[in-house]
């Protein structure tokens, strides 16, 4: 252990910007933002299926209300809904005597809302595009089959649906992931906050912002092929043949 | 109506910018599309490799860390070149680094990348048997781009181009963390002094759904205008 960290910091050695103290605060950036990510990728998926559905949904009252909330959420920008979030949250009557207030006064929370319900709208409309263009053969198929709409919907259309929807949604992912830094400006020291105080700090702003940009890069990067990955497996059967 | 507390001109200068971002941006996007398509398509090796860096590396790092990159770093940098010149050249200029600038070069060059890809599906599109018969007409290089490449590109490339303005005018509203006075900035600002978030932020958010939808309506039209002659396509 002794020996990693001597050769660590000799590494450091004579490196003004990049000290261990300044790594750490890009570590902590990192953890954040991954943090702010993921957990808004998995709770805008778990309501945006439901909501993908009521928006296939054949009768206009179900689907009109869902499609006004992604009209919105995807024509205003994602800092609008961060600041209204953000600054607005004070304002929900009694908030601040409840037992939410300590968990809603940090930033991370209010980003945290934002950042899902905006994913969430996105992710929406990628799932319906993917419900939508399910084959009509499939759907016949299960109807003959006598199937329920609810044991259609479970077994036909979502897991082809979600298979179609793969490529698109892991565009949104990284989307997510280069959107998150807009955190920084709520005072939320994620990646791009953390490049933001060395910056401020050393006055060095080549140094701050490429190292976090190819923090970034690789992490975009890492997501890809991480699809690619889930692409190859679960898209295998539609594949071209070769010989 | 919304007693905007005497913040009204402001907001409403704050929007001329917000417009005038994001039309200069597309302009510069455009441009620096083009030439990336060109790049991409392009025989020689170099060109091709320098292309796909530039896309590839602009895809994959924020917006914000971009923008801010060459918000910080380029008044530096342009220091050090005016230094360089009064130094070496005695040639004594100031240029001065604003935000404005440092938005529209950042917007543009990011959404040149977007655009390039956008394009280069489009111009593969065109059949190339029509560059061909424009060829064998006489016409030059500039001419068959002018006549008949671009007009048929178009019609590949609007809905892409469409998608891609979408995305940059959101993206406008970052420039207000870089401390461009448009009509986010003017709307937090606003938001701060008065206490009152609502009354400020949610008309910006109208605007931006105003501006998209204007924009859709734009887009349709053009559409058909490049659409003439493949009717019902």
């Amino acid at each position: 252990m002794l020996d990693i960290s001597t050769w660590f910091n000799d590494l450091l050695a004579g490196n003004v910007i990049f000290t261990a103290d300044t790594l750490g605060y890009y570590w902590e950036g990192l953890v954040t933002t991954t943090q702010l990510v993921f957990l808004s990728l998995v709770a805008g998926l778990i309501i945006a299926v439901p909501l993908a559905i009521m928006r296939s949904s054949k009768h206009k009252w179900i689907s009109l209300p869902v499609y006004f909330f992604t009209y919105v959420f995807r024509g205003t920008p994602l800092l609008i809904q961060l600041y209204i979030i953000y600054y607005g949250v004070v304002f929900i009557d009694g908030i601040q005597e409840s037992f939410l207030w300590p968990v809603l006064r940090e930033a991370f929370y209010p980003a945290l809302i934002a950042f899902t319900l905006n994913t969430a709208a996105y992710t929406t409309e990628i799932f319906r595009g993917a419900i939508k263009a399910t084959a009509k053969g499939e759907i016949e198929a299960a109807r003959a089959y006598g199937m329920s709409q609810n044991l259609m919907m479970r077994r036909i259309i979502l897991p082809s649906a979600f298979r179609r929807a793969l490529p698109a949604y892991g565009n949104e992912v990284i989307f997510m992931l280069h959107a998150s830094a807009i955190a920084s400006v709520v005072t939320l020291m994620d990646l791009t906050g953390a490049a933001r105080f060395v910056y401020a700090r050393y006055y060095a702003p080549f140094e701050a912002f490429l190292f976090v940009a190819a923090i970034y890069l690789c992490l975009t990067f890492a997501i890809l092929f991480f699809f690619r990955y889930l692409e190859k497996r679960l898209l295998a059967h539609l594949r071209p043949q070769d010989a | 109506m919304i007693d905007l507390q005497g913040y009204g001109p402001r907001l409403i200068e704050g929007a001329g910018v917000t417009v005038q971002l994001a039309v200069l941006s597309l302009i510069l996007a455009i441009i620096l599309g083009l030439l990336t398509a060109s790049a991409k398509m392009s025989r020689n090796w170099l060109l091709r490799r320098t292309a796909t860096v530039y896309t590839t590396l602009i895809r994959g790092v924020p917006d914000l860390v971009l923008m801010m990159l060459l918000f910080f770093g380029g008044q530096i940098g342009v220091n050090a070149i005016s230094d360089m010149l009064y130094y070496n050249y005695d040639i004594d200029i100031y240029i001065n680094f604003n935000a404005f600038a440092a938005g529209v070069l950042t917007i543009g060059f990011i959404f040149g990348a977007y655009m390039g890809e956008t394009f280069r599906g489009a111009f593969m599109a065109v059949d190339n048997g029509q560059i061909e018969a424009g060829k064998a007409y006489g016409m030059s290089n500039g001419l068959v781009f002018r006549r008949i490449r671009f007009p048929q590109m178009m019609r590949h490339a609007l809905p892409g181009l469409s998608n891609n303005w979408m995305v940059l005018l959101k993206t406008t509203a970052l420039v207000s963390v870089i401390g461009l006075t448009d009509m986010v900035r003017v709307a937090a600002e606003a938001s701060r002094a008065t206490h009152e978030p609502f009354t400020f932020l949610l008309p910006v958010a109208v605007v931006y759904l105003l501006i998209a939808s204007v924009s859709e309506w734009i887009f349709a039209r053009l559409q058909k205008h490049y659409d003439i002659g493949f009717g019902g396509q």
